[in-house]
């Protein structure tokens, strides 16, 4: 039995939220934890906020369902059930305008799309928060990649030395040495453009960094006393690894992350530009944008409201990701800033 | 020192051997000679001109191991080529690949190397002032201004940069590129403002932070205590310090200069390696791709090294182990 993609899609929103409540519930256990991003909360509130704003948009744009009764149409999300249906227009229309931008033939819903319409007639607006699915969507699924694959190898590298130590740090100052964009372009030309590629092009050029630190905090670990004391208790290696050694990376894994997504973000901009980048996202609004400007009168309100929604996740997550890393690690991470 | 450099150079090349590695398994092992051949010729291409231009790119060759001649195989061609610089012709219009970097180059370095001049000395000073005036409100809100202004995708740098001055103002022209020393800075002022505008945030937030951190060491007291003013502090006692970050963070970008700056260079219409790139990946030109990617790396190994000269210059605690 195939899941229809809406359906597929549903899930794993479900999976998600379902994830979402595990980690609150193991952060409400821990003290050291609740009290860092207690912290983080009291400093950063209004930029917590905004990413909350954009979180809760983007899921409701993922979940999405068919109408009941007869004639099966489309299945449409949560969020495009809070516009009209079929809110298109044939054409570009100014921000709140009752008639076509070229030519003033009357428009079917007068007034009533905020931000205008874009060439096709879509809904600025609209499209503009279904952005915002895309956006978290490259951030997520590429960290997902990323992290646990620099876990993974750096671990291990840092924890066992000699041979395999050095063939990791072979293949890391390998692909350290290609220009990011460059090996960027060439992945996603060559394994092709997909939304799962795209992350995976993202997640190859992405993970170096994590992967150094983490063999690099490895090797400090493995000497501290209590790793010591485990090792002469006679505890495998393997629980010692995942008792003792991975719980002390976690924060390090938490500051990667929000420091990562808004680059893998904007990465995702400069990809789309390069006609590489996924469908719907706001990289591309801005590209189609980018012979707008040039009409007269300028169509301004494609490009605004994508570059704006941009902009505000990036700064938000910014500002969390200096508080986070402020708060659970004043040292380690300088140099990488 | 002698065995520290041949040990040092042994570890670069063997990273190139690598570079050349990843890129055979990217470009040769995934994609199948007669798909680039189709992308190159068009759809419809007869099968003999497909064939034709298979053997003419040498994309006929057994990809690993040919019985009959070791030497006659794509892997081997491939280190070949790359190796001894024979980089062929570009996969889209059969113009040699090599001609194209020496046309380019040029025009790239003509806007990188401003940028990098003009950009250390401005985020230093930025980032100097930022950190004098630490712990106050002139040092907040730098920060702010520095996340805000790193926030900001180049994109929007780029459009913004030609609809404000090259359109509102008309102070320069939007695009284009002319390589007569007359004319040719009116071409790069507006790339290179818009390209300082964009790296001086993420600029000045580094180097502040490298600042206040040197700035809380033991040696910084001791020259407040024997009554050195803050202004001397922070430019005899604390920047020579930094020099090491500075260093890193700086030579690393040298190769950058060279590959080009994709975004500026294309939006603004300078005819540089950047420029060649995005046409290469509008054109599905993995001949051209796979060179620049190489050249790259290959400046970048080359920029580590010195970086790595530099520290034991720069810094007399580094040992050479």
């Amino acid at each position: 039995m195939s899941l229809e993609p809406h359906v597929a899609t549903n899930l794993g929103v479900a999976a998600l939220l379902a994830l979402g409540a595990l980690a609150a519930f193991r952060v409400r256990r821990s003290p050291f934890w609740r009290e860092r991003l207690a912290e983080v909360a009291r400093r950063r509130p209004w930029a917590l906020a905004v990413i909350a704003l954009y979180v809760v948009v983007a899921g409701l744009d993922a979940v999405s369902w068919r109408d009941a009764g007869p004639g099966l149409g489309e299945p449409r999300s949560a969020l495009e059930r809070l516009f009209p249906a079929d809110f298109r227009e044939a054409s570009y229309s100014a921000p709140l305008a009752e008639v076509e931008f070229y030519g003033g033939a009357p428009l079917r819903h007068p007034g009533r799309h905020l931000l205008g319409t874009d060439i096709l007639g879509r809904d600025v607006l609209l499209l503009t928060l279904q952005g915002a699915k895309v956006a978290l969507l490259v951030g997520g699924l590429t960290c997902a990649i990323a992290i646990p694959l620099a876990l993974l190898i750096g671990v291990p590298a840092g924890w066992f030395g000699g041979r395999l130590d050095d063939l990791v740090f072979f293949l890391i100052s390998t692909l350290a040495s290609m220009p990011s964009i460059l090996l960027l372009i060439a992945l996603v030309t060559a394994i092709g453009r997909g939304p799962l590629q795209v992350c995976f092009a993202l997640a190859v050029t992405g993970w170096v960094g994590f992967c150094r630190l983490a063999r690099a905090e490895t090797l400090k670990i493995r000497e501290l006393d209590y790793v010591q004391a485990a090792r002469a208790l006679g505890v495998s290696t393997p629980r010692i690894l995942w008792r003792h050694v991975l719980p002390n990376l976690t924060h390090l894994v938490v500051i990667t992350f929000v420091l990562t997504f808004s680059g893998l973000v904007l990465s995702e901009a400069v990809l789309s530009w390069l006609g590489l980048g996924l469908d719907g996202s706001w990289g591309q609004m801005i590209d189609q944008a980018r012979d707008e400007l040039s009409r007269s009168p300028v169509i301004w309100w494609n490009l605004g409201a994508a570059s704006f929604a941009l902009f505000g996740l990036i700064l938000a997550v910014n500002r969390v990701g200096d508080a986070v890393r402020d708060v659970l690690d004043p040292r380690t991470l300088r140099e990488g800033a | 020192m002698t065995a520290w450099l041949v040990r040092r150079l042994l570890w670069g090349a063997l990273t190139v051997v690598g570079v050349l590695l990843f890129l055979f398994v990217l470009f040769f092992a995934t994609a199948h000679p007669e798909d680039i051949a189709r992308r190159a010729l068009g759809e419809k291409a007869p099968p003999e001109a497909i064939a034709q231009w298979i053997a003419n790119h040498g994309y006929d060759r057994p990809r690993l191991w040919n019985p009959a001649d070791p030497t006659d195989t794509i892997l081997f061609e491939h280190f070949r080529r790359m190796l001894t610089f024979d980089f062929g012709k570009s996969d889209a219009d059969d113009v040699p690949i090599a001609q194209r970097l020496r046309q380019g180059v040029g025009a790239s370095l003509s806007l990188t190397l401003p940028l990098f001049l003009l950009g250390i000395p401005l985020a230093l000073a930025a980032s100097l002032v930022v950190a004098f005036f630490r712990e106050t409100y002139i040092d907040r809100v730098g920060v702010v201004l520095a996340v805000v202004a790193m926030s900001v995708s180049i994109l929007i740098y780029i459009l913004s940069g030609q609809y404000l001055i090259g359109v509102l103002l008309k102070w320069f022209p939007i695009s284009g590129f002319d390589p007569d020393p007359a004319v040719v800075m009116r071409f790069l002022a507006l790339p290179v403002g818009v390209g300082l505008l964009h790296g001086l945030g993420s600029d000045v937030r580094f180097y502040r932070t490298v600042f206040v951190e040197e700035g809380s060491k033991d040696y910084v007291r001791t020259a407040f205590a024997k009554g050195a003013g803050e202004g001397r502090v922070m430019a005899r006692h604390v920047l020579p310090n930094a020099m090491i970050p500075i260093l890193t963070h700086e030579v690393v970008r040298i190769p950058g200069l060279f590959t080009g700056a994709l975004l500026l260079e294309s939006f603004f219409g300078i005819p540089g390696l950047g420029s060649i790139t995005v046409d290469a990946i509008h054109a599905n030109d993995f001949a051209t791709l796979r060179v620049m990617v190489y050249v790259g790396a290959l400046l970048f190994i080359a920029a580590q090294i010195v970086t790595d000269v530099a520290y034991t210059i720069a810094d007399p605690r580094v040992r050479l182990s």
